[in-house]
């Protein structure tokens, strides 16, 4: 039978099935940070537990971090103890890790992939929920909380029940100044923030595979804002030549073999999906979103929808709220929006790519009059890369501070946080109240976007500007 | 974990749709290193004044809801991160259930792991439930898993949907981790397996780049 991605890993990755479907799956590799680990670690201890596979593991503290100096280690000492907390543990089990004065430190799915530790066919799971970034490569990754944290470091394996199929075509060419999260972002407006609830959502069509793999990266970052847990885009020759040579690759004669069963990966011809979506990639303007979810976006030509129009209750409702949180009257067109600050960061952009474009619009400008911005690259080697290439003298040239990596102001863990009011252009994956700090007032959009509206200091589109 | 049989309690409403983990516990109190506590952090932006102080129009600080054992609430409740602190919060503050029309996938399963009942049922009967869990100290529901019923305080009866598995697990209080531990040579067969088909997935593979030495 003709069988899809998906159906492949998830066949290829089973234990045990009971009569009624549950399922005991392999986890061949676990990338663990410091907010969701403590207390499965814990548990182990508790219980006088192991961990079974040490070196099919991978830790690196990244949501507390200071993006500032680190050399005088962390003033707030919660973070501190988290930090240290997971670097004890990781001791005590044999688990390699990254701490933050090491160059490879950074985005946990940064540094999976820059590792070559993401491989095509390979189930992956972290204790966050954008571990959906890693099917870019054709692997299943997926969320987990901290039970399941603690199941997976003691078995390896993970009790689930199998998803549904979705494939969602971007077909065509994209136009000009549009991005990898254009797509993604116009993809969950179309589907809706639990359109992809209970799904895999493979994404394919011609828009996606042209895309490099930092763009495809970007696009299966996002699946969980459309309520997937995993997103997954087929391994070919662009996967191929990013994950050759490096640290984590296979070597050698392995090498060979894994590339050909890399191959067989790919969805057969005729398999079956739940459910189809087709968007054309030529229909897609940049995306920027006026509310608190991700799926209350719009294309940049457009204005703040009136709740007024929307028939169901509570959807009016949450819409409502979301203008009144938002600070937004309805009517207004997207690019009257003035903002405070610019994040340009996050396991969504915060890639050499992401860094490069945003360098290419910002060069030679300034920041708006009032705007505060920031770049925190997403690892240290990306840091690394742009300070070779001088981009980070760019930045700084144009106004924006150059940060080390880390997590910062996408969740607002560390001191990188909007104040009350401040709204935001900003690179990160959701636009959830408090999100970047409380009151703080989020738009998601490109990076090309965020640096657009850094120098014009509204939302502006960058299509107009380059 | 808990055994969960039977759940007697006041519901509260919580009318709002797509209510994300970042609401129900916001990112501060994730640099925790314990799962207890949380409680009085639950819905902390929506529960609580900038200097401290209570919000008295949220419905859990309202005097009928301060001992609910129950929230009834809107579409895709629990989506965003995979944080468990948002079930631990839940279940600190004393909530063994949540009732909504739908959740998402990564909060559904962390509720399951923590001896909170997560049940889905249609818009219209959660509307109904809406209808009760405003009555207050009035309008408490009975939860029966091994019925799988809500009842309500007219003796109106609905009954839920849920894998058996799962509700094996709840009724005897079964924890994953002891469950998988009796299929270990089911592990050690497979593993052997993949080591013969696929050995680079077991090759010695170490990320490079020495610290910086400064």
């Amino acid at each position: 039978m003709a069988r899809t991605l998906f159906d492949k890993i998830w066949d290829s990755h089973l234990v045990d099935v009971q009569d009624d479907g549950t399922s005991l799956l392999y986890i061949d590799r676990h990338l663990v940070h410091e907010v969701t680990s403590p207390q499965a670690f814990e548990g182990l201890k508790a219980a006088g537990r192991g961990v079974r596979r040490p070196e099919a593991t991978l830790a690196v503290c990244d949501h507390n971090v200071p993006t500032t100096d680190r050399s005088g280690g962390i003033d707030d000492a919660e973070s501190r103890i988290q930090i240290e907390t997971l670097e004890r543990n990781c001791a005590e089990f044999g688990i390699p890790y990254f701490s933050m004065s090491d160059v490879r430190q950074g985005i946990v799915h940064i540094i999976g992939p820059e590792q070559g530790m993401t491989q095509p066919g390979m189930t992956i799971v972290c204790g966050d929920s954008h571990t959906s970034t890693h099917g870019a490569f054709g692997a299943l990754a997926f969320g987990i909380g901290t039970s399941e944290v603690e199941h997976v470091l003691t078995t390896q394996t993970l009790v689930q029940r199998p998803a549904k199929n979705m494939r969602i075509a971007v077909e065509g060419d994209p136009s000009f100044g549009i991005t990898a999260k254009d797509m993604i972002l116009a993809m969950i407006g179309k589907i809706g923030v639990a359109g992809g609830t209970g799904y895999v959502i493979e994404y394919a069509g011609k828009a996606i595979r042209d895309l490099s793999m930092a763009g495809r990266m970007t696009v299966c970052n996002m699946s969980i804002e459309a309520g997937a847990r995993a997103g997954l885009i087929a391994p070919d020759e662009t996967t191929f030549a990013y994950i050759e040579g490096r640290p984590m690759a296979p070597k050698g004669g392995q090498w060979e073999q894994a590339v050909a069963y890399w191959r067989t990966l790919p969805s057969d011809e005729g398999a079956a999906y739940d459910e189809e979506v087709t968007l054309d990639a030529a229909d897609i303007a940049p995306q920027v979103t006026w509310g608190t979810n991700p799926g209350q976006v719009l294309p940049i030509t457009g204005v703040v929808p009136d709740p007024a129009q929307e028939a169901n209750g509570g959807r009016r409702r949450a819409m409502e709220r979301a203008l009144e949180y938002m600070g937004l009257e309805p009517g207004t067109p997207l690019t009257d929006i003035k903002i405070d600050q610019v994040f340009i960061g996050s396991c969504t952009n915060a890639r050499i790519e992401d860094l490069r474009a945003v360098a290419r619009v910002v060069e030679g400008r300034k920041l708006a009059d009032g705007v505060g911005a920031m770049v925190v690259p997403g690892s240290g080697l990306v840091k690394e890369q742009a300070e070779a290439e001088g981009l980070d003298r760019i930045f700084i040239a144009a106004g924006f501070e150059w940060r080390e990596a880390g997590c910062s102001m996408c969740l607002a863990m560390n001191a990188d946080r909007l104040k009350p009011g401040e709204r935001c252009a900003s690179t990160s994956n959701r636009n959830f109240e408090g999100r970047q700090g409380k009151g703080g007032r989020t738009h998601l959009m490109s990076p090309v976007m965020a640096a657009a509206a850094a120098l014009a200091g509204h939302i502006a589109d960058v299509r107009e500007l380059v | 974990m808990e055994k969960f049989t039977k759940l007697t309690g006041v519901a509260a409403p919580l009318e709002m749709i797509n209510v994300d983990t970042d609401q129900i516990i916001p990112k501060q109190f994730l640099k925790t290193i314990k799962r207890t506590g949380l409680g009085r952090s639950l819905f902390f932006d929506l529960r609580y004044n900038d200097d401290g102080t209570e919000k008295p129009e949220f419905v859990l600080n309202r005097p009928a809801w301060r001992q609910a054992k129950i929230l009834v609430t809107g579409e895709n409740f629990g989506c965003g991160s995979s944080r468990e602190h948002a079930p631990w919060a839940l279940l600190d503050f004393g909530i063994r259930c949540v009732i909504a029309p739908s959740f998402a996938d990564i909060f559904y399963n962390n509720c399951f792991k923590n001896g909170i009942l997560p049940i889905a049922l249609p818009q219209g009967q959660v509307d109904a439930l809406m209808a009760v869990a405003r009555r207050g100290a009035d309008g408490t529901l009975t939860v029966d898993l091994e019925k799988q019923e809500v009842r309500g305080p007219d003796g109106a009866t609905l009954s839920f949907e849920l894998d058996p598995f799962r509700k094996h697990c709840f009724l005897e209080g079964l924890d994953d981790i002891s469950l998988t531990f009796e299929k270990a040579e089911a592990i050690d067969r497979f593993e052997a397996e993949q080591r013969r088909a696929q050995p680079w997935l077991w090759a010695r593979a170490v990320p490079c780049r020495p610290e910086r030495s400064s």
